[in-house]
Parts: C-alpha cells; sequence; structure tokens
C-alpha cells in the first residue's frame, strides 16, 4: 500500500472525525469529552477539557452563544444538548481551576493589540505563551470589552475577576485609557503603532468609528477588508477580528475567542515567514463529516433546571449529559465480532496494515489482524465512507505472501485441504454419459460434496433429468481458499485448469452448487454463462417431494456472504421455500447486510475464537432453525449447536433423524466423502473403473480422540502415513507403561507424532500431536 | 516428565532407554541447538506431547510473525 492510496483509505473511516458539536464550535471544544465527564460526575475533568481551549472558562461559561447546538444530532431527535448549561455546571462545580502554562522562552518581537474585550485578551494570551514581547492598548479604565455591560446575574463579575487572574500570570504590559486609530484627534495612530511593533491585531470591537479613520483599505460593504481565513488587513503587519469584524448584529462571544487564536496563529506565521494560508482548514467551525446512527434512539426532552437562575443542579447535569449520544460512528465495528475483537476501528486499523507491511525487522504485530477477517464486505456495506477492510487485509495477505511472511500455519491445511480437491483424488469432468458434448455443466464445488456428497449426487441426477441436451459435470475447487489466502499463484493455477477442463466441455454454461464458487466464477470469467443452482432451480422447477414431503418448517434465511450482491438468487431461496410450503423468517441483517458464519476468509482457520464468536453472534440472532445455502455455513451453525438446514436437505428429504442438528463431517471424512463421490459417480454414472481405495491400514479412533485430530487438524491421512513409516522402518518408540508405539513422520511442512497400539483389526491411536520445528539432527 | 521419559520410553529398534542429547531444530532459516532425549545409539529424536504443544509451538509462533 502506498502512502497515498493509505490516505485516501484513512479518510474513507470518517470515526476520528469530531462530532458535530465540536467541529461547529469556532475553538472546537471537546463537547463529547466533556459531556462524558459529567456522566461521571468528574466536573474537574470537564472544566479541563474546556481550559484546554477557551482562556476564560468562567466567562464563556455564561455567555456562549453555542453555535455547537445547531450541529448537535440530538436535535433530529428531539432538542440538542444544553452545552453552555453543562459548562456552567462544570465551572461551578470544580473547586480548582487551573491551567498550567509553559511560556516559551522570550522572542525579541513585540506585538501590539488594539482593544482589551474577549478577542484581543485571547490573542493576548496567545501570543505571551509563545514568548512574544504582548503590550495591549485598551480605551476604557478597565479590561473585558464589551463583557462589561453584561448584568451581574448573567456574568457575575467575579467570574471576569477570576478569568482574568491569568493575565497577571503572562507578561503582558496592558496600557488604559489609550485611544487608537488614525483620526487626526488619536492619541497614538495606528500607523505608528504599526510602524513600530512587528505586528498588531486589531479588536475595538464594535465601537461607532468610521471605518475610513483607520487608514486600512475598505471591502465592498464599506468594512474594513478582512481575510476570511487569515484576519489579515491590506497592511502586512496589521490584523482585525472579533466584534470589529463580525459587526453589531452579529456579535459571537466564542467567534470573538476564536478571532483572538486565528490571529495570535497568523501573527505568529506572519513573524516567522511561513505562510498565512496553508493548512487552516480546521481553523474556525466547519462541518464534520461523522456519521452517527440516530435509528432507535428514543425522544427525550432536554432537561430544564428547577431553579433557572441558579442553573443545574449535579443530579440535573448528569440526567442531562446522559442524553448526549456521545457521537461516534463505529457502524462496522458494530456489526462485525472480528472489527470488535481487536479493540479499533478501521482507520487505525489501515495504519496498523500499512506499518505491518513496512517492517523489516521486528515482530509484525498485525499479522493476526490482518489474517482473521473474514472478507466477507459486510463492513463496506455498513460504512459511510464505503471502507472495505476485507480488500485492505487481503491485499496485505498477498504481499506477505509474496515477500514470503506469511505464517505457514494460518492456512496450510485449508490449502492442502484444496490441493485434495484439485487432485485426481476429488477432480473430475466429464460429458453426461452419452452425449458428445454438454450444452451445461453442473460444478458443485468441494464443501457441498463433502458435507452433503448425496445431495450432489441427487442434483446431478436431478438435473440430467431436466436438461436434455446433456449435462457435464466437474468435480472440483473453485480455487477460493488460495485466493483468501493471498496465494496469488496458486490462484491462477487452479482457475487456469477449471478454464482448461471447461474449455474441453465445449465451455457450456455452468451451474454451480456453491455460492462462493458463484462469486469466484463471476468475477473470474465475466463472459462465462454461469448461473447458480438456485436460480436454475426457481425456473426449471423442484424435484417431486415424493409422497411423504416433510411437515412445513419456521425457518430463518441466512444469507452466505458470497451472495451479499446477487439479490436474484436471494430472491430464489425465498421462492423455493415458499414452494415447498415453509414458513419463512428474516433476521434482521440479510440480504446485502448478511453476516458471514465464520468460514469466509478461511477465518476459521486463522482465528477460531473470533470465528466462534461470529457463530455463536448469529446463532442468537433467531430461535429458529437457519435456513442455509452454502455448505459451510450450515456445518459452522450446527458445529456450535445452531439447529440449521442446507437447502438441498428440504429439497432432497431423506430419513434420516434431526438432518438440522447433526453436525457436519469431520476433516478426514470430508476428504473421503469427496473421493467416495467421485469413484461412486464414476462407477455408478459412467460405468468407469475407479480407482480403489489405496489405503490398507484401518485405524480405530475413540470418540475423544477424534475430537483432539479434529480440533489439532490431523487428518485419518497423515496419521496412517506416519505408522505406515514406523511399521515399515521400525523407527518408532515404545512406551513401557501401557506397551504403545509412538512414531513420527514428515510428509511435508508439518511433523505429526501418533501414539497408538497394533490391534488384531487395525490400529488403535490413543493420541496424535504435531509440530513445524524441524528436527535437523544431531 | 524427564524421569518419565528415561523410565518407560526406549527406542523400538536399539532396546534401550532415551538418554538428553544435543539436537539442532530449524524453522524458517532459523536452527537452534537444543538439548532433548534420544536413542544415544541410533540418534532417533524423540519429542514429548508437552514439549511440541508448549515451547516448541510458542517458538514457531514468534518466528512465524519475525
Amino acid at each position: 500500500m502506498e502512502q497515498k492510496v493509505l490516505k485516501e483509505r484513512e479518510q474513507q473511516c470518517v470515526q476520528e472525525q469530531p462530532p458535530g458539536c465540536t467541529a461547529a464550535c469556532p475553538v472546537h471544544v471537546d463537547v463529547r469529552g466533556m459531556v462524558a465527564a459529567i456522566q461521571k460526575e468528574d466536573y474537574k475533568a470537564g472544566v479541563q477539557l474546556l481550559y484546554k481551549m477557551v482562556p476564560f472558562p468562567r466567562i464563556i461559561s455564561r455567555i456562549c452563544d453555542q453555535p455547537c447546538q445547531q450541529a448537535c444530532k440530538r436535535q433530529e431527535i428531539d432538542e440538542s444538548i444544553a452545552v453552555n448549561e453543562l459548562e456552567k455546571s462544570c465551572v461551578d462545580n470544580s473547586n480548582e481551576l487551573i491551567l498550567n502554562i509553559t511560556p516559551m522562552p522570550p522572542k525579541d518581537k513585540t506585538i501590539a493589540i488594539i482593544g482589551a474585550g474577549l478577542s484581543g485578551l485571547t490573542a493576548a494570551v496567545e501570543l505571551g505563551k509563545k514568548g512574544y514581547h504582548v503590550v495591549i492598548f485598551e480605551a476604557k479604565k478597565l479590561v473585558g470589552g464589551s463583557i462589561r455591560n453584561i448584568p451581574e446575574h448573567q456574568l457575575p463579575r467575579q467570574n471576569i475577576a477570576d478569568d482574568f487572574a491569568i493575565l497577571k500570570r503572562i507578561p503582558l504590559e496592558i496600557n488604559l485609557h489609550v485611544i487608537v486609530n488614525n483620526h487626526k484627534d488619536a492619541r497614538t495612530s495606528l500607523d505608528h503603532i504599526s510602524a513600530t511593533f512587528d505586528a498588531v491585531y486589531l479588536a475595538t470591537g464594535c465601537i461607532e468609528t468610521n471605518p475610513h479613520d483607520w487608514g486600512l483599505a475598505l471591502d465592498v460593504g464599506g468594512g474594513i477588508a478582512i481575510h476570511p481565513v487569515t484576519l489579515a488587513t491590506s497592511v502586512p503587519n496589521i490584523f482585525a477580528g472579533g466584534s470589529l469584524y463580525l459587526g453589531p448584529d452579529h456579535k459571537s462571544p466564542i467567534t470573538s475567542i476564536s478571532h483572538g487564536k486565528i490571529a495570535a496563529n497568523s501573527i505568529d506565521r506572519f513573524l516567522q515567514n511561513a505562510s498565512l494560508t496553508a493548512s487552516r482548514e480546521k481553523e474556525g467551525a466547519f462541518t464534520s463529516l461523522l456519521y452517527t446512527n440516530i435509528a432507535g434512539v428514543e425522544p427525550q426532552r432536554r432537561v430544564r433546571s428547577a431553579d433557572p437562575n441558579k442553573g443545574y443542579t449535579t443530579e440535573e447535569a448528569v440526567k442531562e449529559a446522559k442524553r448526549c449520544l456521545l457521537c461516534e460512528c463505529l457502524e462496522c465495528v458494530k456489526v462485525c465480532e472480528y472489527l470488535a475483537h481487536f479493540h479499533a476501528y478501521p482507520k487505525r486499523y489501515v495504519r496498523e496494515v500499512y506499518n505491518n507491511s513496512s517492517i523489516v525487522m521486528g515482530v509484525h504485530h498485525a499479522n493476526k489482524m490482518i489474517n482473521a477477517c473474514n472478507l466477507c464486505g459486510l463492513c463496506e456495506q455498513v460504512c459511510p465512507g464505503n471502507l472495505n477492510m476485507g480488500e485492505i487485509c487481503q491485499e496485505a495477505r498477498r504481499i506477505m505472501v509474496k515477500k514470503g511472511k506469511m505464517p505457514p500455519r494460518v492456512h496450510d491445511f485449508a490449502l492442502r485441504d484444496m490441493q485434495f480437491s484439485t487432485s485426481e483424488k476429488f477432480a473430475f469432468s466429464r460429458h453426461q454419459p452419452g452425449f458428445a458434448s454438454s450444452s451445461t455443466v453442473f460444478f458443485p464445488g468441494c464443501q457441498l460434496s463433502a458435507s452433503s456428497p448425496e445431495h450432489v449426487k441427487s442434483m446431478y441426477q436431478f438435473l440430467c433429468k431436466k436438461i436434455t441436451d446433456g449435462v457435464g459435470l466437474m468435480l472440483g475447487c473453485c480455487g477460493v481458499p488460495a485466493d483468501w489466502a493471498g496465494q496469488e499463484n496458486l490462484f491462477k493455477e487452479t482457475s487456469k485448469a477449471i478454464e482448461d477442463n471447461w474449455r474441453k466441455l465445449g465451455s457450456p454454461r455452468v451451474i454451480t452448487g456453491c455460492p462462493t464458487c458463484y462469486s469466484v466464477f463471476k468475477r473470474e470469467w465475466p463472459s462465462m454463462d454461469v448461473e447458480s443452482i438456485w436460480t436454475v432451480l426457481d425456473k426449471i422447477g423442484l424435484p417431486d417431494q415424493g409422497e411423504e414431503p416433510l411437515a412445513p418448517l419456521k425457518l430463518v434465511v441466512h444469507d452466505a456472504c458470497t451472495t451479499r450482491h446477487e439479490a436474484a438468487l436471494q430472491q430464489s431461496i425465498r421462492k423455493i421455500l415458499h414452494t415447498l410450503g415453509h414458513q419463512v423468517e428474516e433476521l434482521e441483517n440479510s440480504n446485502e447486510f448478511t453476516e458471514c458464519c465464520g468460514y469466509g476468509g478461511l477465518m476459521l482457520f486463522a482465528n477460531k475464537e473470533i470465528a466462534h464468536k461470529m457463530i455463536k453472534k448469529r446463532s442468537q440472532q433467531s430461535e429458529n432453525d437457519f435456513l442455509t445455502y452454502c455448505a459451510m455455513c450450515r456445518d459452522n451453525f450446527a458445529s456450535q449447536g445452531k439447529q440449521s438446514y442446507h437447502l438441498l436437505d428440504l429439497i432432497f428429504p431423506t430419513r434420516q433423524q434431526d438432518v438440522a442438528g447433526k453436525k457436519g463431517p469431520g476433516y478426514s471424512e470430508r476428504q473421503e466423502n469427496r473421493a467416495r463421490l467421485k469413484r461412486t459417480l464414476q462407477k455408478e454414472v459412467w460405468g468407469e473403473l475407479a480407482d480403489k481405495e489405496q489405503c490398507n491400514v484401518t485405524l480405530i479412533i475413540s470418540e475423544n480422540v477424534r475430537q483432539t485430530l479434529e480440533e489439532l487438524m490431523i487428518l485419518d491421512s497423515d496419521i496412517i502415513a506416519v505408522i505406515s513409516q514406523a511399521e515399515h522402518t521400525g523407527n518408532k518408540f515404545k512406551n513401557m507403561e501401557n506397551n504403545s508405539y509412538i512414531a513420527s513422520f514428515k510428509p511435508a511442512s508439518v511433523t505429526y507424532w501418533v501414539e497408538y497400539s497394533p490391534q488384531e483389526d487395525g490400529f488403535l491411536v490413543h493420541n496424535a500431536y504435531s509440530h513445524r520445528l524441524e528436527i535437523k539432527g544431531s | 516428565m524427564d524421569k518419565q521419559v528415561q523410565n518407560i520410553i526406549i527406542c523400538n529398534t536399539c532396546d534401550i532407554p532415551l538418554a538428553l542429547g544435543k539436537v539442532t531444530l530449524a524453522y524458517l532459516g532459523n536452527e537452534f541447538p537444543v538439548e532433548l532425549y534420544k536413542c544415544p545409539q541410533c540418534g532417533l529424536v524423540y519429542i514429548p506431547e508437552e514439549l511440541a504443544k508448549g515451547k516448541m509451538d510458542q517458538v514457531e509462533k514468534a518466528l512465524e510473525d519475525k
């Protein structure tokens, strides 16, 4: 991922955008943080957040004009949060209110501030902290400007006095009773000050002065021409803002303070010969891109204080604070156990993925996160910026594979299982017997063949009956495990083999039995005529249900995540269920918002813990039995105790009991099922002499040991290889305690150990384990 | 555990108990000398389950994330 792409992707995630209130506040008070502190009754923390942005919190807590209100999300539901009332609570309930000031070393530049209102004083404080020599000129006998006109009950004079104490902690020179302008009566002229000082901030408020008198260029309206972003005037070292700029009709205490800060920044830049305009988009009020979902939020009226003159009691403040939605996005994290598992959100994850791929020496901490994603695409679906973490993770996996940095254990088993399915043991391709060509070919896929080989056989026979101009059969794997694992070359190789076989059959129309195969075929071969078995059945009709059709069931449909954008396919599923007479209910997140069963992206192999969380979460969304149409979805849900049917279980009902509760076959059985399906079809449909099962070793495996083997992903074939090797060479250990043998064998990258005892009718397996460290010798 | 191995595991071919000896383990281009139980005569190395599932697993994971 290049830096530029990283930045673009980071921008797609809006979680770190400020809430609307903070963005609309010209000085960007962290309202969310402050309100969250009040929720916890931590007024001190709340007021510190106010103080961080506003040099005069006691004053602003009484008189703020609250532009934040207009941007409050709560407004869309009922009423905005009473931010200023809450600020007042913070101030009134904090005994200590101290701002730590660390003035910077003195600079040799002097700055004149003309007008000691909120704007001028803010600029003075900001510049004084930076070490500039600041001289204030105020026409009146007191600093404060127009706030002195506000009645005591609205703004207690003690608040002013306490806030202005800061002016004594910063080296400022304050000159009172000094009237400045360029009028001939003026004792001190602006021209003179401008020439004497390095920079000037003109913040005289709404005094009745003819703008002409300042000797500055005017705008079309007759006021002083002031740059809206930098507050620069026509004279390079003079800046102007506050009510002087806003005018008497648009006075805003918080904007005046903001102007003071902006002017201080401009003066600092001006004196350092830095650009006045660069990167200032986020100064002053702006519109946040943060998205916050308000669906389901109950209306709740703003808390009114019992005594409006006194403001909120602490109970009232907490109650009002709890109305705040503490706006954030997290739309994707809310719906995805994987994204929630790593305790952050995509903006952070994208950066972690980028950093991970940049590491030359050291630990790749994000490997686990990159490999755990199920690549299901739900995040993109719910994200206001359409960010897809799956694409990012898959790309990262490809890079890891290319660089040789993919931890071998993550996908090794799944890839070997895939290789089994693409090998002669399962792969198979034929025209229908009696036909020299195929109009259609059925590609059931490796997992459906592993989970329900009998259904594959029935479906093939049904298709042959219904489609009269030749239905070929292709057994194999679509290669998606390689694609998910980031193994580009292996995926290409697999795709090539499929394409070759398909062309050999005369490039017929393809009907897939598995929704994932369908998505892969559609993506890889846009010109291929490919259809899912479900839309086909919807058109050609269902097999005869026989004399004893299944009793109607009440089912919820779990859509496969690989069909997220296949509305027609999903519709067919519902229609088929309706035709079969079953009652269908929908999960809250279905169709394009469906969730993954935990198998996608090889999540189950990379991170079983998260996969199980996913299965559990999804299973709990309905008490009804699930109806799936992907073999892995069915088996995954059933593995964790969720009653689940595959649609084929209903189309080809058997007399088997508890079809929905039955656990799917284990890893070894899955491979055996595929191999047996091929042999059976070869023999029964094509009358070919199938390869015989080559194994002459019989294993005796208890339920407990079987479970261990499943957990460790050790196949019967691995165990047979170990025992055969040990029995053939004699290289084994004897456990004198129980007279069993212990032997090992390393067929490829993994060394398998088996503890076993020969029996009359085979080998009793006591235990097995494996490791990847290689024993190189002594 | 160690004593158990010495007392109960014997090399099937040589019919003698195992003894600790030097072995090199390798993974992803890294090699480390370790002491493991092996047959003093034919050198066949024994890896107990606890070692495979414990320390060896940890080392493998650490190396895989390097």
